[in-house]
C-alpha cells in the first residue's frame, strides 16, 4: 500500500478546524496518519503541494447516479450522448453522455473535479439489484443508496397503526435484504395516490386506501430512523415538490421531526476531528430549491427561500442541499412521479418526450429532459433560489452544496456553482445575462455574503460526510480518515474570487485527486482506477421483534408479483461491500 | 486574390465495413500538402487507417477569383455509399461527388456546398445549420432531420433533392429549406417547428406529424392525411418565404394533436384532393 506526504499544501480541513494553514498531508496504507517514520518517509511518495489548495476528498451526498430512473434517462435521449463523448485510454473505458453520463464517464468525471465519494439518492426497493449493478460498474467512486420508503405499502400501515417498533424491524430488514444505506422520504403519501392519478398537498391530508397522512410518515420514519441509530438521518423531499408557493408545506414538514433526536449508534472506528463528526440534525432536506418555490401560481411566481432559510437558521435539527440550476440542459428524475408529470403539463408543448412507473407496492418514478434557460422567469428565479438557500442559511454546517444531478443540472457543473458563492460580481454577472425576475424576484440581489474555501471545503466534503454519518472516514484529513484528498490549484494567498474563470478551472480539474492514498487523477486526467467499496447498513434488532415482522412480511407478500425468494439482493452484486453495523453490540457496549 | 485548392480523391477499390470520413471536408483539408491529406486517419470500424488506403490523391492548387481564406474543393471521382459523414460539420469550401454517397453527409453542416451526381444515404444534412446540399438521386432516411431523440433538426441552409426521400424528411426542422421533386415516404416533417419542405411528387402519411411551425407543400397527393390537421381556405399562387409555388392550394393549420394553438401550416394542391 502507498505511503504519501503532501507537502506544504495550504490545508482546508473544516472537521479538523484546519482554515488554510500551510502543513503536511501524512498516507499510509490508505489512510491519513499523524506523521510517518524516517524509513516510511525515505519510500514515500512527495507531492509538492506549495500555493496550492488542499482539501478531503469531495463527498456528494445527494446525486442520481445508479439506477432504473439513471437508465431510463440515458436511453430515453440519444441526443445527450451525442456531442459529449470520452475516448477510451490505456485504463479508461470510453463513454458518453452530458446530462445522463455512462457509468465509466460519470466515475471519471467526478474523479477529475476531486470527488472520491457520492451516494446515490433514491434507490427502489425492487430496483435495488439494477442500482448494486450500475454501482458495480461505476469506477472511481466510494458509494452507496439510499432506500426510498415514503409510500413503502408496509410501511404505511405500521406507521398508521402507530407500530413504530415493527415499522423500524422492518426497515431494518429492507436495509439488510437490499444492501441500502439510508432512509430517503419522497412525496410521502403522495406517490402512493399518484397511482389513482392523484396527489396529496398537504400534510394532513390522509392519502387512499393506507388513510396514513404525510405528517404521520415523515415523523414515522424519522422516529424509525434514530430508533435504529443509522449513520445518516432521514432523508427527505418534501409534498408539493416543484409548485408555487410550496415553501411553507417544506417548511412545516421539516418542524415534524423536531423532536426526534439525533442518535447514530454505529459499531465503526472513527477517525480523529477536532469537532464532534456525528451528525446533530434529524432531518436532510433534499434539493431544498425546488422546495423553496414562492407565490400562488407561475405568474406571479417567486423565490420563497428567504422564509425556508429563516426557519432553517432557527433550527437545528436540520440540514439542506440546494440542488442548484446553473443553467442548462439537464434530465429530470425523482422517485416524485406526479412531479414529472406536472412539469411535462408545464413544459410538455410540443409533446415532448417524457416517462414514469409505478414500482409495485413501494413507490414511483418520472423522468424528463429539462432545459434551463437564462431568458426563461422560472429558470432565472429557480437559479436564485438555489444560491439563496446556502448564501441566506448562516451556518454552513446546515448546508451542502449539489444541483440534485441530474435535476438541477450536471454535477460537472460544481465549479461554476462554487464561483457563484464566492463572488457577488460572479453573481452580478450571471443576473445580467439572466431574465429580471431572477433578482427581481429574489432576494439574491442584496445578498453580500462571499463564501471562503474553508467554506466551501465544508458545503463539499466535510459537511455532507457528517450528515450521511461517513464522518467517521471521509470528508476529513484526522488520522485513520481515508486517504482521499483534492489538490487545487488556487493559491489562497493570491485568490481572487471575481477570478471566476481560474475558479472554474482549478474546481474542475483538480492537480491531483488521490483515492485511499494513491493518486487517480491528475490534471483532470484519470491516471489510476482504484477498486471502491459499497456502503450499506446492517442494523441489529430484537430477534422477538423480527420474527413477528417477518410474519406480517410474508402475509403481505402476495401483493407482489415476484417471490419472497427474489426479493432480497445478494452479496455478490456488490464489489468491495462495507456492511456498517447500526445498532450491535459492539455499541451497546459503550464503545464509540 | 486568393488561392484554391482542387483536391481530388479517386475510390481505389471496394470498402468493406464501412468508412468513418468526417475529416473529408474543406475545413480539416485547407493548409495541408498532399502527403498530409492523405495521411489523415479515419477510423474503419474498430482500426484506424489513412485516407490513403481508401484513395488516390491529386492535389492541385490554382489561383481563383475568391476573396478572404482560399477554398478548398473537393473532388470524389467514384462512388462512396460506403463511406460515412462526407462533410460533417463543414463550413465553407465545395465538395462534388461524382457517385453515391454514404450515411450523414454533411450532417452538421454550417455553410459551403456539396453536391451529389448520385444517392446520398440516411442523414444527409443532420441538424444542418447553413450551406447547400444538392443530391442528383434520392436520399435515404432522415435526411435534413434532427438527431436521434432531439426535437431540434436542420435550422438553416438548404437541401435539394432530385429524386426521392423516404421517411422522417425535415424531422424537427426548425429553419432552412428541404425540396425534393420527387416523392417522400412517412411522417415528412414530423415535429417540424420553422422552416420550409416541399415535396413535388406523392407522400404515404404522417405529413407534419406534431408539427408546431414552418411550412409543408406537397404537389402531389398525399395517400393518409395526417389527422390532426384543420382545413383553412384555400390560396392561389402561395408565397412560402422566397418561393412561390404555383396553382390552387387546401390551407391546412396543424398539428392540433400536439398543440392548442399550432402554427404549422400544409398546403395540398386542390387538384389532388
Amino acid at each position: 500500500m502507498p505511503t504519501m506526504v503532501i507537502k506544504n499544501g495550504s490545508v482546508f480541513d473544516p472537521l479538523n478546524g484546519i482554515d488554510g494553514e500551510v502543513m503536511d498531508v501524512f498516507i499510509k496504507d490508505g489512510k491519513v496518519v499523524r506523521d510517518l517514520s524516517d524509513s516510511d518517509l525515505k519510500n514515500a511518495d512527495v507531492i509538492d503541494a506549495r500555493g496550492k489548495t488542499v482539501m478531503p476528498g469531495g463527498v456528494d451526498s445527494h446525486a442520481h447516479v445508479a439506477g432504473a430512473k439513471v437508465n431510463a434517462g440515458r436511453l430515453m435521449r440519444p441526443e445527450d450522448h451525442i456531442g459529449s463523448v470520452r475516448p477510451r485510454t490505456e485504463i479508461t473505458h470510453s463513454g458518453s453522455g452530458y446530462t445522463v453520463p455512462s457509468v465509466y464517464k460519470q466515475g471519471y468525471d467526478y474523479s477529475a473535479m476531486g470527488y472520491t465519494t457520492v451516494f446515490e439518492a433514491a434507490m427502489p426497493p425492487l430496483e435495488a439489484r439494477h442500482t448494486h449493478e450500475v454501482m458495480r460498474s461505476t469506477p472511481m467512486l466510494d458509494m452507496g443508496a439510499y432506500l426510498v420508503l415514503g409510500n413503502n405499502w408496509f410501511l404505511m400501515r405500521y406507521l398508521h397503526q402507530g407500530e413504530i417498533e415493527k415499522a423500524a424491524a422492518y426497515v431494518a430488514w429492507m436495509m439488510k435484504t437490499h444492501k441500502a444505506y439510508g432512509i430517503k422520504c419522497v412525496n410521502p403519501a403522495g406517490v402512493e395516490n399518484w397511482g389513482w392519478g392523484k396527489n396529496v398537498h398537504s400534510l394532513d391530508e390522509p392519502n387512499i386506501h393506507f388513510e396514513v397522512t404525510s405528517r404521520e410518515v415523515i415523523h414515522g420514519l424519522a422516529e424509525v430512523n434514530e430508533v435504529l441509530g443509522m449513520p445518516i438521518s432521514l432523508h427527505l423531499h418534501a409534498n408539493n415538490l416543484g409548485h408555487p408557493g410550496n415553501w411553507e408545506i417544506t417548511k412545516d414538514s421539516l418542524a415534524v421531526p423536531s423532536d426526534v433526536n439525533p442518535s447514530q449508534k454505529m459499531d465503526v472506528e472513527w477517525a480523529e476531528t477536532k469537532m464532534d463528526p456525528r451528525r446533530s440534525q434529524s432531518v436532510y432536506l433534499a434539493h431544498a430549491q425546488f422546495s423553496a418555490f414562492g407565490g400562488t401560481s407561475w405568474r406571479d411566481f417567486e423565490s420563497g427561500a428567504d422564509g425556508l432559510a429563516k426557519y432553517v437558521n432557527k433550527s437545528d435539527h436540520v440540514v439542506i442541499d440546494n440542488g442548484a440550476v446553473p443553467f442548462g440542459p439537464a434530465t429530470c428524475m425523482t422517485g416524485d412521479g406526479p412531479s414529472i408529470h406536472d412539469l411535462y403539463v408545464l413544459a410538455g408543448i410540443g409533446g415532448q418526450k417524457w416517462s414514469n412507473t409505478d414500482v409495485e407496492l413501494e413507490c414511483g418514478s418520472g423522468v424528463i429532459p429539462f432545459t434551463y434557460l437564462k431568458a426563461n422567469p422560472i429558470s432565472a428565479v429557480q437559479w436564485a433560489i438555489g444560491l439563496e438557500m446556502l448564501l441566506l442559511v448562516d451556518d454552513p454546517w446546515k448546508t451542502i452544496m449539489t444541483t440534485d444531478h441530474p435535476n438541477g443540472g450536471v454535477f460537472t457543473k460544481y465549479p461554476q456553482v462554487i464561483a457563484w458563492l464566492m463572488s457577488r460580481r460572479a453573481r452580478d454577472n450571471t443576473a445580467a445575462e439572466c431574465h429580471k425576475w431572477g433578482y427581481d424576484r429574489s432576494s439574491l440581489g442584496g445578498v453580500d455574503r462571499e463564501m471562503s474555501l474553508f467554506e466551501i471545503a465544508i458545503l463539499t466534503r466535510a459537511n455532507p460526510a457528517r450528515t450521511i454519518g461517513m464522518a467517521h472516514r471521509k470528508g476529513h484529513l484526522g488520522a485513520g480518515a481515508d486517504g482521499d484528498v483534492a489538490v487545487y490549484d488556487i493559491d489562497p494567498e493570491r485568490l481572487n474570487p471575481d477570478d471566476h474563470e481560474n475558479i472554474i478551472s482549478a474546481f474542475g480539474r483538480a492537480d491531483y485527486t488521490i483515492k485511499d492514498g494513491q493518486v487517480v487523477a491528475r490534471q483532470g486526467e484519470v491516471v489510476a482506477v482504484p477498486e471502491a467499496r459499497r456502503y450499506f447498513c446492517e442494523p441489529k434488532i430484537d430477534e422477538g421483534l423480527a420474527k413477528d415482522m417477518m410474519a406480517d412480511v410474508k402475509e403481505w407478500f402476495k401483493y407482489y408479483t415476484i417471490g419472497f425468494a427474489n426479493y432480497p439482493v445478494p452479496e455478490k452484486y456488490l464489489r468491495n461491500p462495507e456492511p456498517i453495523i447500526v445498532n450491535g453490540p459492539a455499541w451497546a457496549q459503550g464503545r464509540r | 486574390m486568393a488561392l484554391t485548392r482542387k483536391v481530388k480523391l479517386t475510390p481505389n477499390g471496394e470498402i468493406g465495413v464501412m468508412v468513418e470520413a468526417e475529416l473529408i471536408s474543406p475545413d480539416s483539408f485547407a493548409g495541408k500538402s498532399e502527403a498530409e491529406i492523405g495521411g489523415l486517419t479515419v477510423w474503419q470500424g474498430p482500426r484506424e487507417a489513412s485516407l490513403a488506403e481508401f484513395f488516390d490523391l491529386v492535389a492541385v492548387v490554382e489561383e481563383g477569383p475568391v476573396e478572404g481564406d482560399g477554398l478548398v474543393d473537393i473532388l470524389i471521382d467514384g462512388d462512396v455509399s460506403r463511406v460515412k459523414r462526407i462533410g460533417q460539420r463543414m463550413t465553407k469550401g465545395r465538395i462534388e461527388i461524382k457517385g453515391s454517397a454514404g450515411m450523414h453527409l454533411g450532417s452538421e453542416m454550417a455553410g459551403g456546398e456539396i453536391l451529389v451526381r448520385g444517392n446520398a444515404g440516411p442523414w444527409a444534412g443532420m441538424n444542418m445549420r447553413g450551406g447547400k446540399i444538392e443530391v442528383g438521386g434520392n436520399v435515404g432516411d432522415h435526411a435534413g432531420s434532427a438527431y436521434r431523440g432531439s426535437w431540434r433538426g436542420m435550422s438553416g441552409g438548404k437541401i435539394l433533392v432530385h429524386g426521392n426521400a423516404r421517411s422522417q424528411l425535415g424531422g424537427g426542422m426548425s429553419g432552412g429549406e428541404i425540396v425534393v421533386e420527387g416523392s417522400v415516404e412517412n411522417f415528412c416533417g414530423i415535429r417540424q417547428n420553422g422552416g420550409l419542405i416541399v415535396v413535388e411528387g406523392d407522400a404515404v402519411r404522417g405529413v407534419g406529424a406534431e408539427m408546431i411551425g414552418g411550412s409543408i407543400a406537397v404537389l402531389g397527393k398525399i395517400c393518409q392525411f395526417t389527422p390532426g390537421f384543420v382545413a383553412n381556405g384555400t390560396e392561389q399562387d402561395p408565397a412560402l418565404g422566397e418561393r412561390k409555388i404555383e396553382g390552387e392550394f387546401a390551407k391546412f393549420l396543424g398539428d392540433y394533436a400536439i398543440s392548442k394553438n399550432p402554427k404549422g401550416v400544409l398546403y395540398v394542391k386542390e387538384a389532388m384532393i
